[in-house]
């Protein structure tokens, strides 16, 4: 079958018009619907964070008639497998091929810090659900806005807490061995020991360790406590372990804003109660938004939400409330961008509005496990108001410490 | 194939920025690049008989390098990617010298040990490599002042280089040296009787699939402008070598087809399936079952099939 030249015509023809039928022109009618797009997980060890995400973000965009500021909102959600290429490529196809005005998430530092510079140069409006500390610190992003927290945010006020009000003086702490653990006990440690408290021990095992048992073996046992850093399911999977070992009851636990969280409190049984939690949200917060969020969600899904539910709904509404100042107007970036920075708004978590970073000044809750109508919850005993990134700080100082992690600040107290 | 054939394919992929949006043209830079690092490991999977779990090395350290000379020691990227390509080819060599002393399931637990330890580096390694946050703020080359910021722009740069990689790795496999890779594939002791020395015909092919594989990571690092270690862990190896088994191993083409089917499953079709992890398990299982040794092979075997009896219906 030698190919004639007409032969090849039809071919280049027919490839020509094969490609123009696989890659559908973008200049398709914009209409008037808004494009909003979801970076979430949905598949991987993040993935019941990831449902959550999506779950509570429907429902808020669902109980508005998908209708906010008068303009249809069409949503897109992505997954990121909570691998930092894929988020790069799954945001890029969110922004080149679907259009999307604006984004809500990631879940995951790694992909937040993926996507950075691409926002950036694309100048898409995020408001975003990873804590990583520099994204609103040292390195800023203009297009960047966090209504849920850094890494250290809520464990700043468990530390507060857990030196002045529990008296605390001798803790250890212990949480995954990556950039949120680390930033997470670095802010607890920094408060805590400038209260007075000592940082004896600190540990960090590896995200995905198996088994905690050599980890409690070599616990300090003259602490009067211990903080828990988790991420995921290991806060449950370590708090069984401590039960199985017998050591409740032989030193006090509390924990950060993932460590308990909701999603895994269900899972639990009596050795969680009365374990104090620091998070800028809990299921039993009593306020106007929440009261009518968390049955809603309770019924839908059958467990109470937890932070990641509440971090796409509290999104939702200052999606909304940046969207009504600008009366719809999103096409206006850096309208809607200041906008956003603006805004004040009362979400399910309470009043949030932003400072000049970007990061959420907000409520932090200490919450401690109790059972109510046969369920564990996470009920609010204390609030902190208005907690800022950089708690008392003043943001000047803080910013010119190097970022939080593993070495700093410096553990100047610990005993091997 | 024929020349006229090769004249569509090369009109298409000219064509593809002129007619389809940016995400398209992306994608398709992003198959290139997995095209190239697929086809790096065909060089020791399919015409050396040394089946690789470790090729993610290459590319990750090439893009590691490259991206911490230029953003801890401002080097320019006329520089970095020389240094970046030379130290990563120097690290196959000297990695070809332990993975070597095996063959077969040794080599391949070798070479997966050795990576996985770059991969444990990369992540602990915090004050070099920033550890899980990975390496950012990498910016793309503009070679002869023609930024590559544009999606169409490395577009073209992504396949120009893909096309001289492969007609150089296509040369490579043609030679003289390629015919005696291939005896030592299929006849080790009896090219070895015949005065061949096995071992370093081997040991230079893992040298130049690993160069091939920092030129991969070099355009990788360049196309995200970011690096984190997941880039260096199994899953990165994995898929490039499911690709080239799918695609048909110790064929041309079939790197090029088995990666494009990969990142198409990965990147295109996640979207609407939640589980592709899934879809790309069956796909891969139904290539096995019905064309074991991939498409390419399993598709001209078919035509050729089809073709004679045509003909045999004609006479």
């Amino acid at each position: 079958m030698a190919i004639t030249r007409r032969k090849l015509i039809q071919a280049a023809g027919a490839g020509i018009g094969a490609s123009a039928l696989g890659f559908p022109a973008i200049l398709r009618a914009q209409g008037d619907a808004i494009r909003l797009g979801l970076l979430t997980v949905k598949t991987g060890p993040l993935a019941s964070g990831g449902l959550d995400m999506e779950r509570a973000l429907v429902m808020y965009l669902r109980e508005r008639g998908n209708t906010i500021a008068g303009r249809k909102i069409e949503l897109f959600v992505a997954d990121t497998a909570g691998v930092a290429a894929t988020a790069r490529t799954k945001t890029q196809e969110l922004v080149e091929k679907n259009r999307v005005q604006a984004l809500i998430g990631p879940l995951d530092a790694g992909s937040a810090l993926a996507i950075d510079d691409y926002i950036r140069a694309q100048q898409i409006p995020t408001m975003s659900v990873a804590a990583a500390e520099d994204m609103t610190q040292r390195k800023p992003n203009p297009w960047f806005v966090r209504a849920t927290s850094t890494s250290s945010q809520s464990a700043h006020g468990m530390a507060d807490y857990s030196a002045r009000t529990l008296k605390y003086q001798r803790m250890a702490v212990i949480a995954d061995d990556i950039p949120y653990g680390h930033e997470m006990v670095a802010g607890f440690q920094r408060v805590f020991e400038e209260a007075g408290g000592k940082i004896v021990q600190k540990l960090f095992p590896p995200l995905t360790v198996p088994d905690y048992g050599t980890y409690l073996a070599q616990m300090n046992q003259k602490i009067d406590g211990i903080f828990l850093g988790f991420a995921g399911s290991n806060g449950f999977r370590w708090l069984r372990q401590f039960n199985e070992y017998g050591l409740k009851g032989k030193t006090n636990v509390v924990g950060g804003m993932t460590a308990l969280d909701e999603a895994v409190l269900r899972n639990m049984g009596d050795e969680a109660l009365g374990i104090l939690t620091a998070c800028w949200y809990s299921a039993e917060i009593d306020n106007p938004v929440n009261r009518k969020f968390s049955p809603a969600f309770r019924a839908e899904a059958k467990y109470d939400p937890g932070f990641y539910a509440a971090a796409t709904y509290v999104n939702g509404a200052v999606f909304q409330a940046a969207m009504e100042a600008v009366k719809g107007k999103i096409e206006d970036k850096s309208g809607f961008m200041n906008a956003l920075r603006a805004l004040k708004v009362d979400t399910c978590r309470g009043p949030v509005a932003f400072d000049t970073y970007g990061n959420v000044v907000g409520n932090v809750y200490i919450r401690k496990v109790e059972r109510k109508e046969g369920r564990l919850v996470n009920s609010v005993i204390h609030t902190y108001p208005n907690v800022s990134q950089f708690w008392t700080y003043k943001p000047e100082e803080f910013l010119k410490n190097p970022v939080y992690s593993r070495d700093w600040p410096p553990a100047k107290n610990l005993e091997s | 194939m024929r020349p006229a054939a090769w004249g569509v394919i090369a009109t298409v992929l000219a064509g593809i920025p002129l007619i389809a949006g940016d995400y398209y043209v992306n994608f398709t830079s992003q198959i290139f690049i997995a095209a190239i690092f697929a086809a790096s490991l065909n060089l020791l999977v399919g015409y050396g008989g040394l089946p690789s779990l470790g090729h993610a090395s290459y590319l990750g350290v090439a893009a590691y390098l490259s991206a911490w000379l230029y953003l801890k020691l401002g080097l320019a990227h006329w520089m970095t990617a020389p240094i970046a390509l030379a130290a990563t080819t120097l690290m196959a060599g000297l990695f070809g010298l332990i993975a070597l002393r095996a063959t077969g399931l040794g080599f391949l637990m070798l070479t997966l040990a050795l990576s996985q330890v770059l991969w444990g580096t990369a992540y602990r390694w915090v004050s070099v490599t920033e550890g899980d946050n990975g390496l950012r703020g990498m910016t793309r080359p503009a070679p002869f002042g023609v930024s590559l910021e544009n999606p169409a722009a490395f577009y073209y740069f992504a396949l120009a280089i893909t096309l001289l990689a492969l007609w150089l790795m296509a040369k490579f496999v043609g030679s003289a040296f390629g015919a005696t890779l291939r005896g030592t594939r299929d006849e080790a002791r009896r090219m070895s009787a015949l005065g061949h020395d096995v071992w370093l015909v081997r040991w230079i092919t893992f040298v130049y699939s690993g160069f091939w594989g920092a030129v991969s990571g070099l355009l990788f690092v360049y196309y995200h402008k970011y690096i984190h270690p997941a880039s260096l862990s199994l899953t990165s190896s994995a898929e490039a070598l499911i690709g080239v088994i799918a695609g048909g191993s110790g064929t041309l083409a079939g790197p090029l087809i088995g990666s494009a089917i990969v990142m198409i499953l990965k990147n295109y079709v996640s979207s609407y399936i939640e589980r592709w992890n899934m879809l790309l398990g069956f796909v891969f299982i139904g290539i096995v079952i019905f064309m074991p040794d991939g498409l390419v092979p399993g598709i001209r075997r078919f035509r050729t099939r089809w073709w004679a009896r045509w003909k045999a219906r004609r006479s």
